[in-house]
């Protein structure tokens, strides 16, 4: 629980340095219960910026917040420069694309396009070339006339998408937009929105639980956890410097190994019965203090028995075409996970092996 | 954290007139009742009249015949249609909604145009009464007996019954069944031991108004039955309306109202009311009903369990699926005798009603609309019956909005308080609103009924619209908003259209349900401005001519029309 405590982190940005949206200390409360504790985020103008975390995290809370659908307890939302935290929904320049597409039953796909132009009082001809066009965008000319019940999920989620680009809104938040597709459409989907991003350029607030999928598509990534902001970061700052257990494990998979400081870069764990050298130094290096590492598992090598660094007995091992994944069991009962290219053999179930890594890739966590 | 302590004018706000009318109209002439049962003008406190219903014997038998004749219809109504209600709940969608039609057209047709087809079809010169006598030999007449009265009130209130069971019934998970038999069950102990626990509760909903109903039920026991048959609800008529005695009158629509309450306490400490409005409702897992009740399913599971095996290996041309489907059947049609059996009665060309009528003629018609008493009473009846809409879809309407939208702590007990209506009995509400409506003038006025008929007609419009508002994907609004649409914009451009079908729904039903009301129209009309129902009614006492049977086919035809615009709304609205 970091409270209001996580410093405003701006590590990178990438479009430009704009800010698009500051959230400063925005907070909402059910009741007592806290779906977001109060967070600053600074959001820059044209990049792409994912809320990712798991159900409960406050994502969905905070991409409601900055639609105007909920109204924070306190703090202040700026958009353009402009204090909106009091604005109507229907009165910021904003576009989103729900996660059941929330498209309208009774219009058609041309009619539910042309909606949000006719609330900005457009004429109906002027809007017709403009659904048109953006039919056109997500590849929907010919269903125009159809209604939402008769298309996939898949060309719901574009007409949805087309709903929401057809105004050109300069900040587009995306609530879990990809989730009820299949695998396959959703990567079509991803590429899909990274083009439009690009040819748009307009900024992009994606909520997703999917690691993938934020790590795929985003500029920066914000990691929730608990209603605050765990890590804020590229996606390659987040996957390769996570800084807490939490931040190691949600994105992809982490060995992790706790312990206590023994010197200034070895900890004892009880995962060993000798010292792990931890390839640097953490911020307080007191002894006795506890410590966590986490090592990935493509960092892990696996030898023969009494030669490495740990030695365990191989408990399974999973086949997944482009990789192996080895479960390894220590001692003490944890087991680590060694990932090994395509489908090399390194083993077999019950084998004792040893395991060896480098200490450059262990990554020290804060908690 | 909390926000400033400061007014907001929340949905809840929007309830505030429609439970301001429910105050006015339904509970305080309700409570009122129970005042006036132990209060008399002159005498003061008086227990007289509460005791006179135990104490006097001809008052104190109508209550035991009216007790009795309310145990034993709950009990038929619901032996007979679970199994229907079962036939049905085993077909598609689509097939049940077809054959559904044919248990909401009894339902919608009046008890009145129901039992006066009964009582000529039974009649003494009847052939059909004949046959039946030749058939049963059940003594030289049908009529005016328990037998009969039981068989009316039965027939009227099937519809009921099967509708009321119908939501449990589909939401049981049919693959269930299958998971069961595969974990060695046999089809019987299935059912007994997993398809009927799980619909349990709707059973028990429909005994429960059933039995609320046929308390209060006089149609029948007037038409088909002796003075041997008279029930409580006779009583409470004779009492106000003849013998102007509004405390007798009172008392035993105390003991009618204790009754029902009594029913629904019942009710709630075996499976809880909360459950009503739609969940689950609690179960404890300890609790001695539930476990007397599993075991007592799995014990005749058992039992049925061989004879089921035996039947099928009896009589194998004839497996007990199609045996179900062919008692449904039977059942439907019997449900639609005399609904269809008044056509031809309206038609007679003879002098008199008969079955079948002896030739062909629309003179019966003629008569009634040359009749200026029938037209006034059927112009009256459809203008009441559209205000009674119009003021029902509104407080109904707006109520729900109000329970559907507000997060506040205050929409379960309004929800609570717009569901009582359907517990008390008509008869009660209608003395109710006798007392309060001789202070305000309002007896003998359109506007009094338009005002009784409402208030009979909420609970039902709410619980339509209700359940409309509550299936809308109020999402659909957000999304509107953040496409630019104002609150209100949002409101006819998406909420409206897509919950017009409930609206539509809420409105026909109001007005059926007014078009067809006989209880406060008696009590209301003051015997001066009569509707339709009430000028049937009046004229079967008086004399019996085929005038009546073309009235009631007006009647059925107008129910008729409206219930099928209803149905193909409900179907239009539904896209797959």
């Amino acid at each position: 629980m970091h409270g209001s405590l996580v410093p405003m982190a701006s590590t990178s940005s990438s479009a430009s340095d704009a800010v698009k949206l500051h959230a400063q200390g925005i907070c909402k409360f059910y009741d007592a219960t806290a779906a977001l504790n109060p967070i600053e985020l600074k959001i820059f103008t044209g990049e792409l910026l994912t809320l990712l975390g798991p159900s409960g995290s406050g994502k969905t809370t905070l991409l409601q917040l900055i639609s105007g659908l909920v109204k924070p307890s306190s703090g202040r939302l700026i958009i353009d420069g402009r204090d909106q935290t009091d604005l109507e929904p229907y009165k910021r320049d904003i576009g989103v694309v729900f996660q059941n597409y929330s498209l309208f039953p009774h219009l058609t796909v041309q009619e539910n396009i042309a909606f949000p132009l006719q609330m900005r009082g457009q004429s109906d001809r002027a809007s017709a070339t403009q659904v048109a066009g953006a039919l056109d965008m997500v590849g929907l000319e010919k269903f125009g006339k159809r209604f939402p019940h008769e298309l996939s999920g898949g060309q719901q989620q574009r007409v949805a998408l087309a709903r929401c680009l057809v105004y050109k809104p300069s900040l587009i938040l995306m609530d879990e937009s990809l989730s009820a597709l299949d695998r396959k459409l959703r990567e079509a989907m991803q590429v899909e929105i990274k083009r439009i991003h690009r040819e748009t350029g307009s900024t992009i607030v994606f909520v997703t639980h999917d690691q993938e999928e934020a790590l795929a598509l985003s500029d920066r990534i914000c990691l929730m956890n608990d209603g605050a902001i765990e890590q804020l970061g590229t996606p390659l700052e987040l996957y390769d410097k996570p800084k807490s257990i939490f931040a190691a494990t949600f994105i992809g998979t982490s060995n992790v190994i706790s312990g206590e400081m023994v010197n200034a870069t070895q900890i004892r764990s009880d995962i060993s019965d000798g010292l792990i050298d931890i390839g640097g130094t953490p911020k307080n290096a007191t002894p006795g203090r506890a410590c966590s590492v986490a090592i990935r598992p493509e960092y892990v090598r696996i030898g023969d028995s009494g030669t490495g660094l740990l030695d365990g007995t191989i408990i399974e091992q999973i086949y997944a075409g482009s990789e192996t994944r080895m479960m390894v069991e220590l001692p003490h009962g944890s087991v680590f996970t060694v990932r090994v290219p395509g489908g090399a053999q390194r083993g077999r179930l019950g084998e004792r092996v040893s395991l060896v890594w480098d200490s450059q890739h262990i990554r020290i966590l804060e908690s | 954290m909390k926000g400033k302590p400061s007014f907001r004018f929340g949905p809840i706000w929007l309830a505030l007139p429609g439970v301001a009318f429910l105050l006015i109209f339904f509970l305080w002439p309700t409570l009122h009742i129970l005042v006036s049962a132990i209060w008399g003008g002159d005498s003061g406190f008086s227990l007289k009249a509460l005791l006179a219903v135990f104490t006097s014997p001809s008052y104190s038998r109508v209550m035991t015949t009216t007790f009795t004749v309310a145990i034993q219809v709950t009990a038929l109504c619901v032996l007979i249609s679970y199994p229907l209600a079962y036939w049905l709940s085993r077909h598609s969608a689509r097939r049940q909604r077809l054959m559904m039609m044919l248990i909401l057209l009894p339902f919608w047709t009046s008890a009145l145009v129901k039992n006066f087809a009964w009582l000529v079809l039974f009649g003494r010169n009847s052939s059909f009464a004949q046959l039946i006598m030749s058939m049963g030999g059940a003594g030289d007449r049908l009529l005016f007996n328990k037998t009969v009265v039981l068989f009316g009130i039965v027939h009227t209130l099937v519809p009921l019954c099967v509708i009321a069971m119908m939501p449990t019934l589909n939401q049981v998970n049919k693959s269930l069944l299958s998971a069961a038999t595969t974990l060695g069950a046999s089809p019987t102990q299935a059912f007994w031991q997993i398809f009927l626990p799980l619909s349990m509760r709707g059973v028990a909903t429909a005994g429960l108004m059933i039995f609320i109903t046929s308390l209060g039920f006089f149609i029948t026991p007037s038409l088909l039955g002796s003075p041997r048959e008279t029930m409580v609800g006779q009583l409470i008529i004779e009492q106000i309306n003849e013998l102007q005695n509004l405390q007798q009158g009172s008392a035993f629509g105390v003991i009618l109202l204790a009754g029902a309450i009594i029913a629904v306490v019942l009710f709630d400490r075996v499976f809880g009311l909360s459950g009503m409005a739609g969940g689950s409702g609690q179960s404890q897992p300890d609790s001695p009903v539930r476990r007397f009740g599993l075991w007592l399913a799995g014990r005749i599971g058992d039992i049925f369990d061989p004879v089921a095996r035996s039947y099928r290996n009896t009589f194998r041309g004839l497996p007990g699926s199609r045996l179900l489907g062919l008692y449904s059947v039977l059942v439907i049609a019997i449900l639609l005798v005399p609904v269809i059996a008044i056509i031809p009665m309206a038609f007679t060309s003879g002098s008199f009603l008969a079955f079948p009528p002896p030739g062909f003629s629309l003179r019966w018609f003629d008569t009634y609309f040359a009749s200026p008493i029938w037209m006034a009473a059927t112009a009256r009846s459809f203008g009441i019956g559209v205000a009674c809409a119009a003021l029902t879809i509104v407080v109904a309407g707006t109520v729900a909005f109000a329970v559907v939208r507000s997060g506040s702590r205050l929409a379960g007990a309004i929800f609570i308080f717009f569901m009582s209506p359907m517990i008390v009995p008509h008869l009660v509400i209608s003395i109710g609103l006798f007392y309060l409506f001789a202070q305000m003038s309002l007896i003998a006025t359109d506007v009094g009924l338009v005002l009784g008929h409402s208030v009979i007609a909420t609970p039902v419009v709410f619980i339509i619209v209700l359940s409309t508002l509550r299936g809308h994907d109020w999402r659909l609004d957000d999304a509107a908003l953040t496409l630019g649409a104002s609150p209100h914009k949002a409101f006819f451009r998406i909420t409206l259209p897509l919950i017009s079908g409930g609206i539509v729904g809420g409105l026909i039903t109001a007005f059926l349900i007014s078009f067809e009301e006989l209880t406060i129209a008696l009590f209301i009309g003051g015997g001066l401005i009569t509707t339709l129902p009430k000028q049937l009614w009046s004229d079967i006492f008086l004399q019996i001519t085929p005038t009546l049977a073309a009235a009631s086919v007006v009647v059925l035809g107008v129910v008729t029309v409206l219930f099928l615009l209803m149905e193909v709304i409900s179907y239009w609205r539904k896209p797959a």
